[in-house]
């Protein structure tokens, strides 16, 4: 896409967080669609680009009195975000719309008005994955990371070392569900899920949603909110069956969709000032730190381990990578498809009022996974004019 | 406790669970290129595209190469903790399946081990693919 063609003019998340018993799947997503609006300064009318995942566009459309000329119903996963936002740039640059809303919600605790997770027997997933007991995510997405580690040479005190630093960066967020430091032993001896995975290894499972409004660069100028420039989008995907990763020590999908993103925006790592990992489980930021390009395979542990993620503690500055600064879906908040949160605090953090603000922080990016390794979607932004 | 979860063939996988019932583990490979064996089964190689493509029987050697133990059963796999693997077959694809004939704990599901095909039946139609440690 052209660099900084498309801003992001209307950005918020639900009205509540965590546990929202009193609002359905579909309330979710107009909760947010609303405070986006508000945030823009527009009404429905004003919309005539929709995109959402989890329920259809055309149920998003018509509960919210829109009448476009734009859907995107792309669905793959909880970075289905990221590529509605690519997909939103390339439709407004092509004209096919002028002002695009992505909406998610999402009632991952209290499962109002949400469908549920059953998978046809004949899918290939259900012939050649379910009959062998696997019950969600925990205990499939893990499956690659007994491999990962022996590769990399990796330890489970590795894995637990993610959790602890994503915690201290909740401890900032007023928002975040859960804010008490925790050590790489509370991490290791909290209840076993999946061997190898712990519970304060697994995201957690909440309620809420976000909403973003996008627009033309010419255009963005003129809404109340400082733009966010997109500035290089990534996608790919990989993968229905986890068990058929095309190598379990590394995503294809992040490393297709994170070089298109940085030739994209015709950035080099040096340049960013931010970065979100999509954290359903420990060992994702691992694997988003070296197939992103930002560590060498074998160093992201260390990496972490050495504080480079993390924010400034007793008196030391902070690390020069600052990672998913919201608590991540570790400790901030995981409704299920998360990648529209790490877009949020994206954006936050080029408007300039994150909860725990990276100083003087130009580039951000989000980089987000779908399903079990399924896919992926990176969106890079920046906060200056072009 | 509900039965156990089971696979419904379609054209396309049907002689995969044929096999499987006859005690055969049966792959996929490609005749107009050297793409090598694949897994799961679909009637063109995933190389080169070709629908020129044959089944054969696979030698049901493989090592362990990943997995977890899930600590909280699904209801049709019983009570105890059990592991949810990936094996790497000799002839080169991954597949899913579980570790019988073996504790299921972090020391006896050492990675790399050597383990090999059994067959289950589990109802007329199906008869699951289970790998078991190759001195067992």
């Amino acid at each position: 896409m052209k660099q900084k063609s498309i801003a992001v003019v209307g950005a918020a998340e639900t009205t509540q967080m965590g546990k929202i018993p009193d609002v359905s799947v579909i309330g979710l997503h107009a909760d947010a669609a609303l405070n986006a609006m508000a945030d823009a300064g527009l009404k429905p009318s004003d919309i005539d680009g929709v995109a959402t995942a989890g329920i259809s566009p055309v149920e998003l459309a018509h509960y919210m009195g829109i009448k476009p000329t734009y859907a995107d119903g792309t669905q793959v996963g909880g970075c289905s975000f990221m590529l509605h936002v690519r997909h939103a740039a390339a439709a407004i640059n092509e004209g096919l719309c002028k002002t695009v809303l992505i909406t998610h919600g999402e009632s991952g605790r209290s499962r109002v008005g949400a469908g549920g997770f059953a998978r046809s027997p004949s899918s290939l997933m259900g012939q050649f994955e379910m009959p062998y007991g696997p019950m969600g995510p925990p205990t499939m997405f893990t499956i690659p990371v007994l491999r990962y580690l022996k590769a990399r040479g990796y330890t489970v005190e590795d894995l637990a070392q993610v959790a602890v630093i994503q915690r201290e960066w909740a401890a900032k967020n007023p928002r975040a569900s859960f804010k008490d430091p925790i050590t790489v032993d509370d991490v290791l001896k909290s209840d076993m899920i999946a061997w190898p995975f712990t519970k304060l290894m697994c995201c957690l499972v909440t309620d809420g949603g976000g909403a973003l409004i996008l627009t033309s660069a010419d255009r963005a100028k003129d809404f109340p909110q400082k733009p966010v420039y997109v500035l290089g989008t990534g996608e790919s995907v990989e993968t229905p069956m986890v068990s058929q990763m095309y190598d379990f020590t590394h995503s294809t999908a992040f490393r297709i969709s994170g070089k298109k993103a940085f030739e994209e925006a015709g950035i080099t790592h040096a340049d960013v000032d931010h970065l979100m990992i999509y954290d359903a489980f420990a060992h994702l930021p691992l694997y988003g730190l070296e197939d992103l390009g930002f560590c060498k395979e074998g160093e992201a542990a260390g990496f972490i381990r050495d504080r480079n993620t993390a924010p400034p503690k007793d008196g030391k500055g902070g690390g020069k990578l600052p990672l998913n600064t919201n608590g991540g879906g570790l400790s901030y908040m995981h409704s299920g498809m998360y990648g529209m949160y790490a877009l949020q605090e994206s954006v936050r953090q080029m408007r300039g009022i994150a909860p725990a603000q990276v100083p003087g922080a130009k580039i951000s990016i989000a980089h987000g996974v779908g399903g079990m390794f399924a896919a992926s979607g990176t969106i890079v932004f920046s906060n200056e004019a072009p | 406790m509900p039965p156990r979860m089971l696979p419904e063939p379609t054209p396309e996988t049907r002689h995969f669970w044929e096999g499987c019932k006859e005690g055969e583990l049966r792959l996929q490979r490609c005749t107009d290129c050297d793409g090598g064996a694949y897994f799961p089964p679909r009637p063109f190689c995933p190389k080169c595209g070709s629908r020129k493509v044959e089944v054969f029987k696979a030698s049901g050697n493989a090592v362990l190469w990943s997995y977890v133990i899930n600590m909280r059963p699904r209801p049709d796999m019983g009570t105890e903790p059990y592991a949810i693997a990936v094996v790497k077959l000799s002839e080169g694809p991954t597949m899913m399946t579980n570790i019988v004939d073996c504790p299921q704990t972090p020391e006896a599901l050492q990675l790399d081990m050597p383990v090999k095909v059994t067959f289950a039946k589990q109802s007329d139609d199906i008869s699951l693919p289970f790998f078991q440690p190759a001195g067992a």
